[in-house]
């Protein structure tokens, strides 16, 4: 494995019956970049980002996440990644505090930092104040900010972000990934689904997905140039528009 | 014509809270206008749909719709309207058919008597009658969601943050139906938190803290703007956005797809070589691009936040 | 008329779309049903007596001989004293005892009575009860048919830890005088059958349904059925439907259980049990309805129907413990317990086939709580959200 990488991938697979979720994709994600990892619904990229973050084996194939080899070390890569959706965030009805104390302890934050990494998290956020809220009481933008703080407290190698924007107003939405950028200026890479196409501007790469395959892997920029769109939305819409599967 | 009337319409959830939807005066939608909502999650974007819908009683206020007050004719309201709420679900058990013509039983009509109207909507997802809605993808049943709350061939329609979590292509494909249905002649009034969807509503209103911040269509809100607004981009977008806020004469500054979006200060007479010249000079930046580029509903938006 | 139908259609796919939970509900009550007959049998099948007799005396021979021919007991044999009798208890090697005093059969037709004495081991209350019992039906029959004698069967203090039946018999008296601490109406065995009957139907009524009503609100669908021309007290209603069906169903089912695979004879009018039912299930469904209008998730209606109505029904049904045996205020409690009056009314009913006069109270009460769940509910239903 080059040691720029912070994933490798040969060939995955994942067939579900005579379903192929996941056709034979090859690519790699570079140390300290943002990943952007689009595809219409329904394209297998929640399928993918399972077997990248250990949750599921593929039926074929190779790969390497932050050192480790999702066949037989999927323990150790749920170790060294981060991972935050804008399904489950937070644990509404613990206050910020407990929360922090809570998934510092899962990722295995050795006990003497916690507060430390608490206080420091808390005051960047501008969250200090907040320290004994309850997280439900908290705005949708800052819980998902405080969510996203929360998947990296254990400083991984990458972390892995999963639709993080959903419903959220343009404002907030900056605002988060502001808070990406300065995670990725520190060296932890990020791998980022979105519906947002502005977000994939924001992004090093860009990978699009449709039907299982990835058709397309570039800079924003070079996709841009390469379909003769004046947008990331009109490359998605000319790839989607090829797409056979509409599930 | 106007075919939604709202008379300062207030609602508070908890005594110690400050109230989720408190409207002054009065705003009106037009029969056959497509109004849009946009503004930060707890704006009481919901609470005031709900209440529209006849849903929530209102604590002090009224509306009208289609000249029905909200209250006191909720029954013959909830005849002539549709609403698909933020969360709607179908039933994930029953099948796409089987879905569509509950509600159309719903409402005691007939799949057949209104198909027209959900034709062009309802023609992708022929195919798969037969499966279940669960086993639908997000855009699938965001149009089988819109199938069901127009079977019933409504004059208003409500729809409550369609888009969430939903494709580009089917987001592209939703507002196309929205402009059809509205083409027929029926009033629609959305929220969303995209800002090129609020871009094809007749008029937009900026909600926050459960008020109103403005109320007009796309152009005039644009045309209002009233600042020199600036596309920025460097070799490092990340260290360009902080040393941009740092600078004395920058008012505001925010990601903007490939680039950042700087206002200056008023009174500011610099312009795009005056920031280009400095963000070479004093903070090395290279690859740096400066132009000045006419402002977006989002770049309104961000303005408004800012305030 | 129309509409309603059709929202009772949907009721019944998402019912047989869900097989697990029906299988649930259908096998549960199958399962129950079964296993409590079978535990039942066999128990009361092995049990082995031992004698004690000071004299030997050609009618308890025979007794003896009689009491190992029924399927129920062994005669294992004659013990040479109480203490040996005592011991063998404690080893395990017999169930139950019989003592006969001196001169028994000479005493049988004295005006003072002849004395026998069964000695059971209560270390399982509910199954030396009926140990004791059965015996106690084998003696008397057997003094009533073979021995102009009179019998009469009583108990000692609760707290022993073995049962006691003294028989002491008078001459010219035939009518035999049992009296029994845990079971002193002498119901049979197959009073669980009440209580699953219970159990289940309240489980299906009311757990089932305000799950079913609760999780429309979860999931968002309920407020797109308030904004439309339906009345939703309709929605509620034509949620009921289905479960009123399966709850006549698996009802149907137990009772054919209970007749023929049991084999135990509904003793009363099957007209009047199936009415009562029917109003214990419509009074779940209020129930059901009420806590489904009161809350706003699925797991707090779980609670609430469980915590609330489904383990008092284990509790007070008699299944676990008797009633009698409880202490007063659980025996207050008791009274407020729905599934309480309607175990009570079948067993009267099926089991010691009592006319319907005698559970007309139990009726009452059922039809009261009825009316006032489904006004509770229809007051507390909103067809708003707030």
């Amino acid at each position: 494995m080059d040691s720029r990488n912070v994933i490798e991938v040969e060939h995955l697979t994942k067939r579900f019956g005579d379903f192929t979720a996941v056709d034979d994709i090859t690519f790699e994600v570079h140390k300290g970049e943002i990943f952007g990892f689009l595809g219409a619904n329904g394209a297998g990229k929640t399928t993918a980002m399972r077997m990248l973050t250990g949750l599921s084996f593929p039926t074929s194939g190779r790969g390497i996440v932050a050192g480790f080899d999702i066949w037989t070390q999927s323990e150790l890569i749920k170790k060294h990644i981060g991972y935050m959706s804008q399904k489950f965030a937070l644990y509404g009805d613990l206050t910020v505090e407990d929360n922090l104390e809570l998934f510092a302890g899962i990722y295995g934050v050795p006990r003497a930092e916690v507060p430390v990494r608490t206080d420091e998290l808390l005051t960047r956020l501008s969250l200090i104040h907040e320290k004994k809220s309850l997280v439900r009481d908290l705005p949708q933008g800052w819980k998902q900010k405080l969510a996203f703080s929360v998947s990296i407290i254990h400083k991984p190698e990458i972390v892995f972000l999963d639709e993080p924007t959903g419903g959220v107003d343009p404002a907030a939405r900056r605002q988060f990934w502001e808070l990406i950028y300065e995670a990725v200026n520190e060296g932890i890479t990020a791998f980022v689904t979105t519906h947002y196409m502005d977000e994939a501007e924001y992004c090093n790469r860009i990978s699009m997905m449709v039907d299982g395959r990835i058709d397309a892997l570039d800079s924003p920029a070079a996709l841009k140039s390469a379909y003769g769109a004046s947008s990331i939305a009109e490359v998605f819409d000319i790839l989607a528009r090829g797409a056979v599967r509409s599930e | 014509m106007d075919s939604i009337v709202i008379h300062g319409l207030r609602k508070s959830y908890r005594k110690d809270q400050p109230p989720a939807v408190a409207l002054d005066g009065d705003i009106s939608v037009r029969k056959g206008e497509l109004f849009g909502i946009i503004g930060p999650d707890g704006a009481g974007k919901t609470t005031l749909f709900r209440m529209l819908a006849t849903l929530l009683t209102p604590d002090a206020g009224t509306a009208e719709l289609e000249g029905l007050d909200i209250i006191r004719d909720y029954r013959k309201i909830r005849t002539i309207l549709g609403y698909m709420p933020g969360k709607f679900s179908l039933y994930s058990d029953l099948s796409v058919r089987e879905n569509l013509e509950f509600f159309a039983s719903v409402f005691g009509k007939d799949i057949r008597a209104n198909y027209g109207l959900i034709e062009n909507i309802y023609c992708r997802l022929r195919p798969f009658e037969k499966r279940k809605a669960g086993k639908l993808s997000g855009g699938m049943k965001q149009k089988l969601a819109l199938c069901c709350s127009l079977i019933h061939s409504p004059s208003i329609l409500f729809l409550d943050e369609p888009t969430t979590d939903v494709d580009p292509s089917s987001r592209r494909e939703l507002w196309e139906n929205l402009a059809q249905l509205k083409a027929a002649g029926m009033t629609i009034v959305v929220s969303t938190a995209y800002m090129d969807e609020a871009d094809r509503c007749d008029r937009v209103g900026m909600m926050k803290s459960g008020r109103f911040l403005t109320v007009d269509s796309p152009r005039t809100i644009i045309s209002g703007f009233g600042k020199k607004l600036l596309a920025v981009r460097s070799d490092n977008m990340f260290t360009l956005l902080k040393d941009l806020r740092s600078m004395d004469i920058v008012s505001g500054c925010y990601t903007f797809g490939d680039t950042h979006h700087v206002t200056l200060v008023s009174g500011a007479d610099a312009g795009a070589d005056a920031v280009k010249r400095t963000l070479a000079e004093k903070f090395g930046h290279t690859g740096v691009e400066v132009r000045e580029v006419p402002a977006t509903l989002e770049d309104c938006y961000m303005n408004l936040e800012e305030k | 008329m129309k509409e309603f139908f059709s929202f009772v259609r949907k009721e019944f796919l998402h019912i047989f779309r869900d097989r697990r939970t029906l299988l649930v509900l259908i096998g549960l009550p199958t399962m129950l049903i079964v296993l409590f007959g079978f535990a039942i049998s066999t128990e009361i099948r092995n049990v082995n007596v031992g004698l004690f007799s000071e004299d030997s005396d050609m009618a308890v021979t025979r007794l003896m001989e009689k009491i190992d021919r029924s399927e129920y007991f062994t005669y294992i044999g004659k013990f040479p004293s109480e203490e040996a009798l005592d011991e063998a208890m404690r080893q395990g090697r017999i169930d139950v005892a019989l003592m006969f005093g001196k001169d028994f059969i000479s005493r049988l037709y004295s005006p003072d009575g002849a004395e026998v004495s069964v000695v059971a081991d209560a270390t399982n209350p509910n199954n030396a009860t009926m140990e004791v019992m059965y015996l106690g039906n084998i003696i008397s029959e057997y003094f009533r048919s073979d021995i102009a004698g009179a019998v009469s069967v009583r108990m000692p203090s609760p707290d022993a830890d073995a049962s006691d039946v003294v028989i002491p018999a008078s001459a010219g008296r035939l009518e035999p005088n049992m009296r029994m601490l845990y079971n002193p109406q002498l119901k049979s065995s197959y009073n669980f059958v009440p209580g699953i009957m219970g159990l289940i139907l309240m489980l299906i009524c009311s757990l089932m349904t305000s799950v079913s009503i609760v999780r429309e609100k979860e999931t968002g669908s309920m407020e797109v059925l308030l904004v439309s021309p339906v009345r939703p007290l309709n929605i509620v209603l034509a949620k009921m439907i289905p479960y009123f069906v399966i709850a006549c169903v698996v009802l149907l089912n137990i009772l054919l259980l209970t007749i023929f695979v049991l084999k135990v004879p509904v003793a009363g009018s099957f007209f009047w049990m199936i009415l009562v039912s029917v109003i214990y299930i419509i009074l779940s469904l209020g129930i059901g309805m009420l806590v489904s209008s009161l809350v706003k998730t699925q797991i707090i209606a779980t609670l609430i129907c469980g915590m609330l109505f489904l383990v008092p029904v284990m509790m007070f049904s008699g299944m676990l413990y008797p009633i009698e045996s409880m202490p007063v205020p659980l025996q207050w409690l008791a009274q407020i317990i729905p599934a309480k009056w309607f175990i009570e009314a079948i067993r009267k009913i099926m089991i010691e086939g009592v006319p319907v006069r005698y559970v007309t109270t139990e009726i009452l009460i059922m039809t009261g709580m009825a009316v006032a769940f489904f006004s509770a509910a229809v007051l507390k239903f909103r067809d708003k959200l707030d």
